[in-house]
């Protein structure tokens, strides 16, 4: 097994210790650390995430591992700082204004970040100012809003109208969830996409994105 | 001040649905007098909730109510509960809520005087509470609106005062999606401190309002894990033994001078009935509308009010969907009373508790006998901690046990939970004051312990 493996078997394993010692030991070695994230730790993220995808593991698992990914990145993370390699993307996340359900898009944030993706969530209850400012400060990628009650989704609307305003809209994709939203309301809205659940969220930013698993343009 | 229930208020053979040990007779109606009664909720299709749309919300709410009530009568249901449960808007804005309580309570008496429908309405104010991070539970204004909804929707004419109060999710949350008993059970001791806070408010405001202080529910809780272990998120026998644990914070409402019936969606509403013997409302298969469960017979066989949950009021092809929910709770309903009737509750009961028991770990907590094992546990000597950790170990018990019998289905991949429960459990410390000092510095960022009230030595010590 190469240190690129066993940095992958420790991450799926969750075990945050052991992913740390063999990720300072890969570079003390000196592998490059673009190789350590993505020939090891990204490796291990996928095969976990492939593996609940299909129902073979938990989510408390999922979380273990990405603590395991979450430790190895500390070493690599500020190495990559600046390069086309230090995230996959940036994806701002809420649940919009006068909805206080949480949960559902910390399952999101959790997925996407397990994935690579940086997440500045934004909490409950998020007006749509607030995500305006987001884009602007944050100039994320990807905007993503759940919405739980049938009286809360149509301000998906507004953020979206917000951002068309601000001249911003064209610099993001907008993806929504939730219980009540649907493929057609998000078609409806002018979302550029629909998550059914957490599971299929961060394939969902991939593909609107372009990339691969790994980050790689298609 | 915590009333203490220190024995069951029924016996495996007297645990049923529509028989309460305290039935509530109010307006003519009698909750767990032998009857179910159909209890019916909606909500309103996507549409903005503010100053300038509430003069059609509250239409849609009357062409709601009068469709349930036109249907009920016309099915020869002599008796409903209505509940309308406020949106978070109409809570932070209490004189909306009280607005719209105003015109069902008017709909509700015409129906009453020109039909005969008899009926009781359930006030439900969000709790609002949530707002800030982390969480004002007694000191924002909030919490003033929250419990100025409940007096003010009261005087206008609610009934039945409840709430699903969300004291403790803060930990209670990520808890779940970790699989974390230990976070669980500090969840619930917030809960639980948050529930006397609130609860001794709300029967103060009963008291006042001469109106009933119906009951809660850990939906936020018992539920999330729920729906999680629907997904394949988390493991059904963990959901199963939260829901065992949310018995001792829904328990409290109870002690602090609660009367039922219970809100519908705390299916651990079947403990608090075997403890308190006041009424429960209950919700399964017929709330499908709303949420998927594993325990849509199930929970029937203990019902005193039988509820949809919550519907949208969208138009399908029979009739707009509050009403279709009406018509298929009363046929449920029907079919309840006349088992009873025709003295086959008991066999009635059992048919629905055998139709789901063996097929879900969270469905076997729910039989009979485990029901009053649970129940005891619950109501066990010592405080909110000690009954948790017990509550907890014997759910797991009860479920290793079914396990091993061949009684209750266990997915291949949840083999190793239980014992992963256990050694969990096992690792606990022995007393309140201890798994406070252990807890307490993990949750300080999500939680701002002064809006809990834990006596002093409990906060001293836990720091």
């Amino acid at each position: 097994m190469d240190i690129y493996q066993e940095i992958a078997s420790n991450v799926e394993q969750g075990y945050s210790e052991k992913t740390k010692k063999a990720v300072e030991r890969a570079l003390a070695e000196g592998c490059p650390p673009n190789d350590i994230l993505h020939r090891g730790l990204i490796t291990g993220m996928n095969a976990v995430a492939q593996r609940f995808k299909s129902g073979q593991m938990f989510l408390p698992e999922v979380l273990a591992v990405a603590g395991a990914m979450k430790a190895g990145m500390t070493f690599v993370k500020p190495l990559l700082a600046g390069t086309k390699h230090s995230s996959f993307g940036k994806v701002v996340i809420g649940t919009v204004r006068g909805d206080m359900h949480d949960i559902g898009k910390n399952l999101v944030a959790i997925m996407l970040e397990g994935a690579g993706f940086e997440v500045i969530d934004l909490g409950t209850d998020v007006r749509a100012d607030k995500f305006v400012e987001a884009v602007e400060r944050e100039r994320p990628a990807i905007v993503g809003m759940s919405a739980l009650l049938t009286t809360t989704m149509l301000h998906m609307k507004g953020v979206i109208e917000a951002l068309e305003q601000k001249n911003l809209r064209g610099d993001v994709k907008i993806i929504v969830g939730g219980a009540p939203i649907s493929n057609n309301f998000a078609n409806e809205i002018k979302a550029d996409g629909y998550a059914r659940d957490a599971g299929s969220a961060a394939d969902l930013v991939r593909s609107l994105l372009n990339t691969d698993h790994h980050g790689t343009p298609l | 001040m915590r009333k203490k229930y220190a024995t069951l208020a029924f016996d495996s053979a007297s645990l049923l649905f529509g028989r309460a040990k305290v039935p509530l007779t109010r307006n003519g109606v009698t909750i767990g007098g032998g009857a179910v009664i159909p209890e019916i909720k909606f909500t309103l299709p996507p549409m903005d909730v503010e100053e300038s749309s509430m003069a059609v919300v509250a239409d849609m709410f009357e062409d709601m109510v009068a469709g349930v009530c036109k249907r009920a009568f016309e099915l020869h249901q002599n008796s409903i509960i209505v509940e309308f449960e406020l949106l978070p808007e109409m809570t932070m804005n209490p004189g909306w809520g009280e607005a719209i309580t105003i015109r069902i309570r008017s709909l509700l008496d015409d129906f009453r005087k020109r039909d005969g429908l008899l009926s009781l309405l359930r006030i439900t104010p969000v709790d609002i509470r949530e707002l800030e991070k982390p969480p004002l539970r007694r000191d924002g204004r909030e919490t003033e609106l929250l419990l100025d909804s409940f007096r003010r929707c009261a005087r206008a004419g609610g009934d039945l005062l409840s709430i699903e109060s969300t004291g403790g999710k803060e930990v209670t949350d990520p808890s779940i999606m970790a699989a974390d008993l230990r976070g669980i059970i500090f969840g619930t001791l917030l809960g639980c401190a948050d529930m006397e806070f609130l609860w001794g408010r709300i029967c103060a405001i009963a008291r006042e309002t001469s109106t009933i202080p119906a009951g809660d529910t850990a939906c936020g809780i018992g539920n999330t894990a729920m729906v999680l272990a629907d997904q394949g998120y988390v493991p059904k026998v963990f959901a199963a033994v939260v829901r065992a644990v949310t018995g001792v914070r829904s328990l409290v409402a109870y002690e602090a001078g609660a009367v039922g019936p219970g809100k519908d969606c705390g299916y651990e509403n079947v403990f608090l009935k075997a403890i308190t013997g006041y009424p429960m409302s209950m919700e399964g298969k017929s709330a499908a509308c709303a949420h998927f469960s594993s325990l849509g017979n199930i929970a029937g066989a203990y019902a005193d009010l039988w509820s949809n949950e919550s519907v949208q009021h969208i138009k399908l092809l029979s009739g707009m969907a509050p009403v279709v929910s009406m018509e298929q709770l009363i046929y449920d309903c029907r079919l309840f009373n006349v088992a009873a009737q025709k003295n086959f509750a008991l066999n009635f009961r059992d048919m629905l508790v055998d139709s789901d028991a063996g097929l879900d770990p969270q469905a076997f907590i729910l039989k009979p006998d485990a029901v009053l094992e649970l129940s005891k546990t619950i109501i066990s000597e010592g405080d909110d901690y000690i009954r948790s950790v017990r509550t907890a170990k014997k759910a797991v018990q009860i479920l290793e046990e079914g396990v091993r019998t061949g009684e209750v289905l266990l997915p291949e991949r949840e083999a190793g939970w239980i014992d992963r429960m256990k050694t969990a459990l096992e690792d606990l410390p022995s007393t309140k004051d201890e798994f406070f000092r252990e807890e307490h510095d993990r949750w300080q960022v999500a939680v701002d312990f002064s809006q809990y009230e834990f006596s002093e030595p409990d906060i001293e010590k836990g720091n």
